[in-house]
């Protein structure tokens, strides 16, 4: 494995005796995409900050290609950073904000000129050089906030929820240009949102914090389809988390029905979380399925069907499928072994708010 | 948006203004524009030239500038202060600064004059202790004193006020483009905050290129401002045609000084390089 681009080690920092981070640690590798995803107040930003230098953590150390920049003030780091409400200095007209950085810098006017020139385009935003910031929509606003950070040449591009301001289709298209920057510029991002969506369609890597703890790290296709604990399983998509007990290695009961399953090595009898999603739940007539229920809730979505399904212990199963059952009609549950996920129940309190603490 | 209704409601402002700002000026202009037997003459305007008149208004200009920048120099950095304090600290000492405006104009004046006093409580406390005695009351220094004391609260609150309105990420992304600390404050914190600069350089400079009173407490009666020559023409000289004249001059002076200060700030605007 190379030298990290990034290396977080042992990262703590409290606010006001409030725990924010608490002995983080996070290795970043080059030219990657990495999200850190989780509800606000998980420590996401607070992480980005310190990256950046806006904040020193309580203990810990911030290494940057093999160097501690711990004690480093945000001017003298090779990174730069695209901010929540973009940021832009409103005293400067477009080419003037992406300018900044340069003329700090000392560059020549013909070096900053071609910049701005390159820079814009890469936004698609040619020709905006004098245009006041007043005259630009927030998705415009955005792209100059990259521009302005990316004209600098960073070995390392930090986002702060850089679209949660925009309008939906907005922010779709601006994550198909992120992802394309991301590619021409072959830079690192690291990334801050708590849109799960957002998460998965952008990253390489996915780091999943909660409460100042990173709950699980690791590709789109990882988190979501295997999250480690209920946490993740419940903020990444929608899903159905029940107990169920694992009999045996490949045998999980749920409410009494037995269902295989693929997982192992989890011992006999012991009690277990059940992690299945509602679009791999495949309802079929009752008595073919492993556990029978009543439609008790159906909505059309558009792409699928919503319906609750409520089985005889009271869960409310919840389905998404392209088939319709109408409200009142008994159906079976059926789940193909390799659709359900089974995580170990979290041993003492400590580890409950470790993973999940509502 | 216009109904009928909400003009009504201007109607009492409009009475006010009728009555405590148009008519007020008019007759001023009335005055200034003619002698005692009411016919038309520049008379009274011209007379600021005399070099009576010409020494006061420029003693005033230089005496309110001075104040004016001093102002600025404390407020500024003041301000930048509070502002990092945040908004519950900030605003306490805020609170304390504001408190001394509460009391009377005249009293906290007057209470300087105490101060200074040859025989007064600073030089007693200075000769308990030994060390030589000041001598600035009835000089124009006093007069700076007294303006920058009672004036500083105008400079400062508008600053506070711009100061508080800057995004701190807007310095947050200066700093990450590269910008030390003077860079920072030379490109970002100064340009963002000329607009508070400027309403605080006006609600300082204004009152004290007008001011009788300061001059009257703290300059003895030796030195004359332009608002002691005014304030003389209306009480004592009882030649109110002179003193609206020199009024009308006095507005025209303030009226330049903004323009000046408006066109500064049109001009100093983007071009932060």
């Amino acid at each position: 494995m190379n030298q990290p681009l990034i290396d977080l080690v042992n990262i703590s920092k409290s606010f006001d005796g409030d725990i924010v981070l608490d002995d983080l640690n996070l290795s970043v590798q080059e030219n990657t995409f990495v999200t850190l995803l989780g509800p606000s107040g998980c420590g996401k930003t607070t992480t980005l900050r310190i990256i950046g230098g806006f904040e020193r953590p309580d203990k810990g150390s911030v290494i940057f290609s093999g160097n501690d920049i711990t004690k480093l003030p945000p001017n003298k780091r090779q990174l730069n950073t695209v901010f929540q409400k973009y940021a832009l200095f409103p005293h400067m007209n477009i080419a003037e904000n992406i300018a900044f950085g340069l003329k700090i810098k000392g560059k020549s006017k013909s070096y900053i000129q071609d910049k701005i020139k390159y820079a814009l385009k890469l936004v698609n935003l040619d020709g905006f050089e004098n245009r006041s910031i007043d005259s630009l929509s927030g998705g415009q606003q955005q792209r100059i906030a990259i521009a302005r950070a990316i004209v600098n040449e960073p070995k390392l591009l930090l986002l702060d929820e850089p679209l949660g301001a925009l309008d939906l289709k907005l922010r779709q298209d601006m994550q198909y240009e992120l992802i394309r920057l991301k590619n021409e510029l072959g830079i690192t991002f690291i990334y801050v949102t708590h849109d799960q969506e957002e998460a998965l369609t952008m990253s390489d890597t996915i780091v999943v914090m909660n409460q100042g703890y990173i709950q699980q790290m690791g590709s789109p296709e990882q988190i979501y389809n295997e999250p480690e604990n209920a946490f993740v399983a419940d903020f990444i998509g929608e899903s159905n988390i029940v107990n169920g007990i694992m009999v045996r290695d490949e045998l999980v009961e749920i409410f009494g029905a037995k269902f295989p399953c693929v997982d192992k090595g989890f011992g006999q009898n012991v009690p277990v979380d059940v992690v299945i999603r509602p679009e791999d739940i495949d309802l079929l007539q009752p008595g073919e399925g492993s556990l029978d229920g009543i439609v008790t809730h159906l909505i059309f979505k558009g792409v699928h069907y919503e319906m609750e399904v409520t089985t005889p212990d009271g869960f409310e199963w919840l389905v998404h499928s392209t088939d319709m059952f109408p409200v009142g009609q008994k159906v079976s549950i059926h789940v193909d072994p390799f659709d359900i996920q089974i995580m170990n129940k979290p041993e003492s309190e400590d580890e409950e708010a470790l993973g999940v603490n509502e | 948006m216009n109904s009928p209704k909400t003009k009504y409601l201007a109607f009492p402002y409009i009475v006010w203004m009728i009555g405590f700002t148009i008519i007020p000026l008019a007759l001023i202009v009335y005055y200034g524009l003619t002698d005692k037997t009411g016919s038309f003459t520049l008379e009274n305007v011209l007379s600021i030239a005399t070099p009576e008149h010409v020494k006061a208004l420029f003693l005033s200009l230089a005496l309110s500038l001075a104040s004016t920048v001093i102002c600025l120099l404390l407020a500024y950095p003041l301000a930048m202060i509070l502002r990092k304090k945040g908004v519950g600290a900030g605003s306490f000492i805020v609170f304390i600064f504001i408190l001394p405006m509460w009391m009377n104009f005249l009293l906290r004046t007057l209470a300087w004059q105490t101060l200074l006093e040859k025989s007064g409580v600073i030089n007693g406390i200075l000769s308990a202790l030994g060390l030589p005695g000041i001598a600035i009351i009835n000089t124009p220094w006093a007069i700076i004193l007294g303006m920058v004391y009672n004036f500083l609260p105008f400079m400062v609150l508008p600053i506070y006020n711009i100061l508080m309105k800057i995004d701190d990420n807007t310095i947050n992304a200066a700093k990450d483009l590269g910008a030390n600390s003077l860079q920072t404050f030379l490109h970002i914190w100064l340009p963002l905050s000329v607009p508070g600069i400027i309403s605080g350089i006006t609600m300082v400079f204004v009152p004290a290129l007008t001011t009788f009173v300061i001059s009257n407490l703290l300059g003895g009666s030796k030195i004359l401002l332009i608002g002691n020559v005014i304030e003389q023409e209306f009480t004592r000289g009882s030649n109110w045609h002179l003193g609206s004249g020199l009024s009308l001059v006095l507005m025209v002076f303030i009226l330049i000084s903004m323009a000046l200060i408006a066109k500064y700030d049109k001009n100093g605007e983007g071009s932060t390089f």
